[in-house]
This record gives structure tokens, C-alpha cells and sequence, in this order.
């Protein structure tokens, strides 16, 4: 205890372990392929990391009250639906769908807290409602996107390559969002002690309709990318997100007890998890034991916790 | 109201059930019930099997969920399939090996929850993606064929009425009696309801959350097995079906989510009530996107009017 001063804090540590992770599995690829460090390079690495910080950050935002989107990776599917339907040739109607579908996430948010139910399950349900809205608007891949937007996805902006502007940016506003405003206090006082936040005289239901809409809102901005990306829209196109957004956010630092997470760790478990992909292939690891690599992967990161979480406790 | 609301959450699913066999008896006449009811008898018996497991793991405590089962489904069937090949199409032998896999997956889930001291969720999460990745490397693309014993078990009639179903029904009544009489049905009850309370009791709580576990993983290795028998063999993403499902199935047939309390009868109604909804929805040719938003709405309206299991 007398070295207080000099001991880095439990959440810095945490930190560091993600990022550690990440360089180190940067590392590895540029040893192997040395032309990977380069703007190009990084752009490629990372492109499909940009949707997933954005919904790993919804995640979050679900997670920080407590509860869990089992839903979020439909979501976002559908949100690619809508996109490749109508942004195209009516922004308007496509705008709307995405405010509609806004306002049907909060409503899940709300009726789970005014019944009292267990989020698992009517998350578990929404993501049927998702994905049948879904198959209904667009039943088979394809649809066009503006040219706007393929054109944002693959815009080179200056400095650094655009996924790591995106991370940066996502992680700076958020991480300022939560832990500097006294809305962000407020938020995460919401999903430490509930009845707390209660008893000093805030409504409940409006602060966690105001982290729906959030969480709603990242949803469909993670949505647009990514059928930028692809260039269409697909009702399966994210299944995984769902899973990986839930192990960004605990690889990242958070619990699932509600008020503990990070959203610079979010960022930073979302880079990691999307990078493990690419790390695999260019490790040759042959493609049938890439996904049980990925498991491996995510044990390795985790295990770090348990070696910080000792020194917190000794 | 209040008549329905005295009614016990766990005969909601059957309710259910018997609801939408009439509303099916009334569209389409008495003559298809029977064979609507037998598959949904054969394919409900699977998913039973696999919420039970499930049950067994959520029954201990808020977080504990077991994400792994359809990876460990679709793994046991790969391995019982070859090794019933290699014996020479023995079906005990694969029965053996699905089950024993099943279980050291379960062991594996709960080693790495309890050293890595993990989120549930996560650790069976990753452990999945390895599962996955063992069956993949089993067999492929290709299918691998059920022994003929096996095949013929899973859809054996005797004087009309199918055995396997009726095997499941066996196989329910040894966890209802496990959760209400068993010592460890008890304990596993007891540390759901309270970790600390369950511990300073005298319960090893570790140990008997292990056992969830791995009882866990062996009804996922026998639902594979028995699946295998019946679709005509092991396949990629045979299980994929099996974990919302399930979870689903484990709430609706009056199991809390937050543990402590726990139906095994109640499953067999729930499962019921998914399967012949499923049919339903087929025979009355909704489109595949409406068929997901009915189902869905179902989930949330059956958690939201069903009322809260009571915690005893």
C-alpha cells in the first residue's frame, strides 16, 4: 500500500491489457508482412471494425444499465436493409425507417423496465422482430447505396486511415460522454444504484429511455457504415455481432453488474476482437481452426484480467 | 383475470400448445393433427432435452447461461458419429462418446468460468468458437451417417405410439423428481437463490455448479446424438437452432432466469407450444420475414403476461 502513488489504477491497467493485445498481434502481422504497416495497410486491417466499435458501443450502453442486447447484431442487419431499400432513392423514407426503428429499440428498452422483465429474453425475442422486419424489406441480399456513402466508407482522410479516425473519434466523444458530463455520471449512477439516482429525484424511465435511444442511435450509424462497406444490405449479415459486441465490452474492462464500463476499453476490445480475423490469416492458421483461434484469443486476453484483478486484490 | 393469473407459470406452454392445435384442428380438420402432433412430439422431445441441460445451469444463479450448446450439439454428434462408424455402427458406442463429450465440454466450460473467473456468457461464449472449430475439423462439409440401430430407435413406433418421445418423457420425470426430492436438485436450487446463504449452509457451491454444467453439456451431446439419428446424420450448424430456442423455451416452461427456481415439467409444454407454432406458421404460408416477427412478439408477450415464478 505504501507505493500507492505509483501503482497504476485497477481500470488503467485493464487498458493496457487490451491495447497490449492489440500490439502484439499487430506486431505479429507486420513481421510476416512487413507492407501491412502502411496507410494502406492499416485501412484494410481495420475497415470492418469500423460498424463493429459503433455497435460494440451500443452494447455497452445496454450493458452499462445492467441489462444485454441479444439483439444487436439483427439489429444492425436490418439497419443495412433499410439502407440498401431506400437511402438511395428516398432519403426521406429511409430516414424515417430509421427513427421508426429507434423508436421501436426504446420501446423494448422501456416495456422490459416497466414490466420488470429479464432483458435476455425480450432481447432474444426482439431479435427475431428484427431480423423478420428484415427479410420483409429486403428478402435476399443485394439493394444499392448511395454513392455518398461508399464513398465516405472509403474516403482517405488525411493524417491517418479512416478506421483509425473512426476509433479514435468514438473513443474521445464517449469516453467524455460517460465519464466528464454529469449527464454521463448520471447514466452510469443509473446502472450502479438505480434507486439511488431515484431517490435524488431523476425519472428512471427517462434516463433509461435516453440510454436506448443512445444505444439505438449507434446501432443504425453502425448499420449505415456497414452496408457502405459491403456496398448492399443483407438480413444475416452481422449474426456475430451480437456475441462479439458482448465480448468487446468485457474484454474492454466491463462487468455485467451494471455502472462498470469502459468505453475507451469498448474501442479498444472491438479493435482487438476485429484484428483477430485478419491476425489469424495472416499467421496461416488453416481456415477451419480460425474461429476456435478466435476463442483462443479472446481466453488469452481475458486471462490477463485474472493476473490484474490479483494485483488489485494483494 | 385473476382465475388466469392463480394459474402456475409452467402450464402456460401448454396452454399455448393446446391452443394452437385447436386453432390448426379447426383450419385444416382432424385428419392432419395426428402427424402434425407426431413431429412436433419428436422434434420437441430434442429441444427438451437441451433446455433441460439449460435449466440445470440457469437454476443456479443470476449470469450462469451455458452459450456453448449448440457448438457442443453439433461437436458430440460429429464424434459419436465417427466413432460409431469406427465400431462398426454400434449405437451404444455412440451414445458413449456423445455423452462423454458432452460432459468434458461442460467440465472445460465451467474450468474456464472458475479459472479465468470469467463471465459465464464469455467463457462458454469462447469455448464455443473452439468447440466449432473441433467439429469442423471432424467431418467437413460431408455428413456423417447415424448407425442403422440409431436411425431406426429415433422414429421406432410401437402399436403406433413413437418410443423416443416417450424415452424423453422418462428422462423428465428423473429431473423434475432430481430438482424436488434429489439432494443436489436442492442445493443447485439453493445456491441459485442465494450464492452466500447456499456457502455458509455448507454447501460446496463450486461443486455443485460443476455438476450443472456438465449436466449441461451432456443432454447438448444426447440432443445431438438423437438428432443425428433422426435428420439421417451429423451436420454442420445442426444446433445453431438450439440456443435461443432453448433459453426461450427454459423461460416460457416457468424456470426464473434469475435462478433459484426451476421446472423441468413445464419444458415440455413450451417446447410443444415453439415447435407447433412453427408448423403452424408453415401450413398457414406466412412469409418467412412475418413467421420470425410473430414469433418474436410471441416470446416478449408469453415472459410479459406469464407471472414471475415465485422464489419458495
Amino acid at each position: 500500500m505504501s507505493d500507492k502513488r505509483f501503482r497504476l489504477s485497477h481500470g488503467t491497467l485493464q487498458l493496457l491489457l487490451s491495447a497490449g493485445a492489440l500490439l502484439i498481434m499487430l506486431g505479429a502481422i507486420f513481421h510476416v508482412q512487413p507492407n501491412a504497416m502502411s496507410y494502406f495497410g492499416f485501412t484494410l486491417l481495420f475497415k470492418l471494425s469500423m460498424p463493429l466499435v459503433l455497435a460494440a458501443l451500443a452494447q455497452m450502453m445496454l450493458i452499462l444499465l445492467g441489462d444485454i442486447d441479444l439483439s444487436n447484431g439483427a439489429f444492425v442487419g436490418m439497419v443495412t436493409c433499410i439502407t440498401a431499400v431506400w437511402l438511395d432513392p428516398s432519403p426521406g423514407v429511409a430516414v424515417i425507417a430509421y427513427l421508426a426503428a429507434i423508436a421501436a429499440f426504446v420501446a423494448m428498452g422501456w416495456f422490459t423496465h416497466a414490466r420488470e422483465l429479464p432483458s435476455i429474453i425480450v432481447t432474444l425475442g426482439a431479435s427475431f422482430i428484427w431480423l423478420g422486419i428484415a427479410i420483409t424489406v429486403l428478402p435476399s441480399p443485394g439493394g444499392t447505396v448511395p454513392g455518398w456513402l461508399t464513398g465516405f466508407t472509403g474516403w482517405r482522410p488525411p493524417l491517418l486511415p479512416m478506421p483509425i479516425w473512426v476509433a479514435l473519434i468514438a473513443a474521445a466523444v464517449s469516453q467524455w460522454f460517460l465519464m466528464h458530463t454529469s449527464f454521463g455520471t448520471l447514466l452510469r449512477a443509473t446502472g450502479g444504484n438505480a434507486r439511488a439516482v431515484q431517490k435524488a429525484g431523476w425519472s428512471l424511465s427517462r434516463l433509461r429511455i435516453a440510454i436506448y435511444a443512445m444505444a439505438g442511435g449507434l446501432m443504425v450509424a453502425s448499420g449505415v457504415l456497414l452496408s457502405g462497406i459491403i456496398t448492399s444490405g443483407d438480413p444475416n449479415v452481422a449474426p456475430s455481432y451480437t456475441l462479439l459486441t458482448i465480448g468487446a465490452v468485457i474484454v474492454g474492462g466491463g462487468a455485467f453488474v451494471g455502472g462498470r464500463v469502459s468505453p475507451i476499453g469498448t474501442v479498444l476490445g472491438a479493435l482487438t476482437l476485429s484484428l483477430a480475423g485478419s491476425f489469424l490469416s495472416f499467421m496461416h492458421v488453416p481456415a477451419t481452426w480460425q474461429i476456435g483461434a478466435q476463442g483462443a484469443i479472446l481466453f488469452l486476453v481475458l486471462a490477463g484480467r485474472v493476473i490484474v484483478d490479483r494485483r488489485k486484490l494483494a | 383475470m385473476s382465475a388466469l393469473t392463480r394459474l402456475a407459470p409452467w402450464t402456460y406452454g401448454f396452454i399455448a400448445a393446446v391452443a394452437i392445435l385447436i386453432i390448426m384442428m379447426v383450419a385444416s380438420g382432424v385428419g392432419s393433427l395426428g402427424s402434425v402432433l407426431s413431429t412436433a412430439l419428436i422434434f420437441g422431445a430434442i429441444s427438451v432435452v437441451v433446455a433441460t441441460g439449460q435449466m440445470f445451469v440457469i437454476a443456479t444463479g443470476p449470469g450462469n447461461i451455458d452459450l456453448s450448446v449448440p457448438a457442443v450439439l453439433t461437436l458430440s454428434a460429429y464424434a459419436a458419429m465417427t466413432a460409431a462408424a469406427a465400431s462398426g455402427g454400434s449405437a451404444l458406442v455412440g451414445l458413449v462418446v456423445a455423452l462423454g463429450t458432452g460432459m468434458i465440454a461442460g467440465t472445460l466450460n465451467y474450468g474456464a468460468i472458475l479459472a479465468l473467473r470469467l463471465p459465464p456468457i464469455i467463457a462458454t461464449l469462447a469455448w464455443s468458437f473452439v468447440f466449432q472449430s473441433v467439429a469442423f475439423n471432424f467431418g467437413g462439409e460431408a455428413t456423417l451417417k447415424p448407425p442403422a440401430a440409431l436411425a431406426a430407435f429415433t422414429s421406432f413406433r410401437l402399436a403406433g405410439v413413437q418410443i423416443m418421445p416417450i424415452c424423453i418423457m422418462g428422462l423428465t420425470a428423473v429431473a423434475a423428481l432430481t430438482l424436488t426430492r434429489g439432494v443436489w436438485g436442492r442445493r443447485a436450487l439453493a445456491v441459485g437463490q442465494s450464492e452466500a446463504a447456499a456457502h455458509f449452509a455448507g454447501i460446496r457451491v463450486k461443486r455443485v455448479r460443476l455438476v450443472s454444467y456438465v449436466l449441461c453439456g451432456g443432454a447438448a451431446g444426447l440432443a445431438g446424438y438423437l438428432l443425428a439419428g433422426f435428420t439421417g446424420g451429423a451436420a454442420l450448424n445442426m444446433g445453431d437452432t438450439y440456443l435461443m430456442e432453448a433459453i426461450a423455451i427454459v423461460a416460457l416452461g416457468g424456470t426464473s432466469i434469475a435462478g433459484g427456481q426451476a421446472n423441468a415439467v413445464g419444458i415440455w409444454g413450451a417446447a410443444l407450444f415453439f415447435n407447433l407454432m412453427g408448423t403452424m406458421l408453415n401450413t398457414f404460408q406466412f412469409q418467412a420475414g412475418m413467421r420470425f416477427i410473430i414469433m418474436g412478439a410471441l416470446i416478449i408477450a408469453i415472459v410479459a403476461i406469464v407471472p414471475k415464478p415465485k422464489v419458495r
